[in-house]
């Protein structure tokens, strides 16, 4: 369990912004913070990593003190064993795979998590290369794994994909997610890309001008509806509607693939090509619904 | 038959200056990129004099500070039984000061240009802030601590007002190629002065090619 409530003055593009959060993470759960550019979603795991420090504040994890202003306490960021990976991989380049994860154990861990971890994200061919030699995704799966030698109960990631293609942060996404499970992680993603939430993520923080509007199920976030109890759900993009009689179909972009679906005349007025939308499969027809960004 | 106590003298002073120059200016860079103290703005200015105050102004100041006629000069010859005036000892403390903006700001602009997230992921991994600096950091910053190194060692070989005003003319205690050039054109000996001038031309002209060639090298790697 994770509790924590901060604040602190931030600059902005659009000049001073007050950040005020108050927010409590179930364990092993998968959380979201997701919200714009700006909106101060960096600065709230960068202060719950210890990188940055809140005007006030506390932070309880799992009964203990990281932080708390009116104390005087603030654990540095080597104290609080937790995994976080950087939106620029934070790699060190002056050593291979091998040794960046090297470099990570503690004093005395047996580095055997290392050949396991190596094999989890599949970098056995690439452990003795230099990171400036890797892709951009084989550098972030690089950083997950250093992340992750520590065994930290946390995982924390600042928009870990935003750089790469879909092919690549769909590979990802597996990842951390096989991750997450295998190793009983809470995880805190920072993300603006919605397929990406919904699919990934338990709990959705959405944060506007430093100030959660909304909290709860993805599904229930990004439709103001209940989830569709035993569906499949996916979220996509119109691509183009063409009549076809009486009926519409509706051709949408879900990850690289694209579906047909079809929508009768009271519906189909709300949807225009360039709508983001959630597609549900019930017994018959899948189910769309406008997505309120 | 060439003399060649001053060119030695001379390496010797450059070489020691250089090595005294990497112990107190990796702390004091790594120190300068950090702070937000009120002092950095001070420290950084009086580490730059050196660039723009004419050396005989240094040397002066210094030629005072030391001077055994003075306290401070006279607690150093008392306590540490060191006349700094005149001697080798001098001038290698002078030369230090001399030389100090070329190895802090190479050495600071290193590691400011490195991308903060690297320490950043280095204390979240729960390292210290000492092991990171010599682990990741240091070792990223490879050409600027080469670049500090040798431009310190060829500014120390090319000092000249410095070394006069505190370390006067003194057969292998103080002088130094440059003051020997000097002293030989003074004595209109042009062709003895026209051999140490090449030497130290030929001499500065490899070092700095070598760096040159070593960082570009390591540039264009980099790129890939």
């Amino acid at each position: 369990m994770i509790e924590f409530n901060l604040k602190k003055q931030l600059f902005s593009a659009d000049g001073l912004m007050e950040l005020q959060v108050d927010v409590q993470i179930e364990a092993h759960s998968f959380v979201t913070i997701y919200g714009k550019s700006g909106s101060g979603k960096t600065s709230i795991l960068r202060m719950l990593a210890g990188l940055m420090h809140p005007d006030t504040g506390y932070i309880w994890v799992n009964g203990k003190v990281w932080l708390d202003t009116k104390k005087n306490i603030d654990r540095s960021p080597q104290k609080r064993s937790i995994g976080f990976l950087f939106q620029d991989y934070a790699l060190f380049p002056n050593m291979t795979v091998r040794q960046n994860l090297h470099f990570a154990l503690t004093k005395g861990q047996a580095p055997q998590i290392i050949d396991d971890l190596i094999e989890l994200v599949e970098l056995g061919d690439l452990q003795h290369r230099k990171p400036n030699m890797l892709s951009g995704g084989q550098k972030q799966r690089v950083a997950l794994a250093r992340s992750l030698v520590q065994r930290p109960k946390i995982l924390m990631l600042d928009e870990p994909l935003s750089a790469l293609d879909v092919d690549m942060q769909y590979k990802l996404q597996q990842y951390i997610l096989c991750l997450h499970y295998e190793y009983e992680l809470t995880t805190i993603l920072i993300s603006h890309d919605l397929a990406e939430i919904i699919k990934m993520s338990d709990y959705v923080l959405a944060l506007e001008q430093g100030r959660i509007t909304k909290r709860g199920q993805p599904a229930e976030i990004f439709t103001n509806q209940k989830a569709i109890n035993g569906g499949c759900e996916f979220v996509g993009k119109i691509i183009d509607i063409n009549q076809q009689g009486v009926m519409f179909v509706l051709t949408i972009l879900i990850g690289t693939d694209s579906v047909q679906v079809i929508a009768d005349k009271d519906e189909i007025h709300q949807f225009r090509p360039g709508d983001t939308v959630f597609v549900g499969l019930t017994s018959f027809n899948p189910v769309l619904r406008k997505i309120d960004l | 038959m060439i003399d060649w106590e001053p060119l030695v003298l001379t390496f010797k002073l450059a070489g020691i200056t250089t090595i005294i120059l990497l112990i107190i200016s990796i702390p004091l860079a790594y120190w300068l990129t950090r702070t937000q103290s009120y002092f950095k703005t001070v420290i950084e200015t009086l580490v730059s004099m050196p660039l723009v105050l004419p050396p005989t102004v240094l040397g002066f100041y210094l030629l005072v500070l030391f001077s055994p006629s003075n306290k401070f000069g006279q607690w150093i010859d008392n306590w540490l039984g060191l006349r700094l005036v005149f001697s080798f000892h001098g001038l290698v403390i002078a030369s230090t000061i001399y030389s100090l903006p070329f190895m802090v700001h190479s050495i600071q602009s290193g590691l400011s240009n490195l991308p903060p997230s690297l320490a950043e992921a280095s204390y979240i991994l729960g390292k210290s802030r000492i092991t990171t600096l010599f682990k990741i950091l240091l070792p990223n910053i490879k050409p600027a601590l080469l670049t500090g190194t040798v431009l310190s060692f060829a500014h120390t070989i090319g000092e000249f007002g410095v070394v006069l005003m505190i370390g006067g003319n003194i057969p292998g205690k103080t002088k130094v190629a440059s003051i020997f050039i000097y002293d030989q054109v003074e004595s209109l000996n042009y062709s003895l002065a026209n051999i140490y001038s090449l030497i130290l031309f030929a001499l500065s002209f490899t070092i700095l090619l070598l760096v040159y060639l070593v960082n570009n090298r390591r540039f264009s790697r980099m790129k890939v």
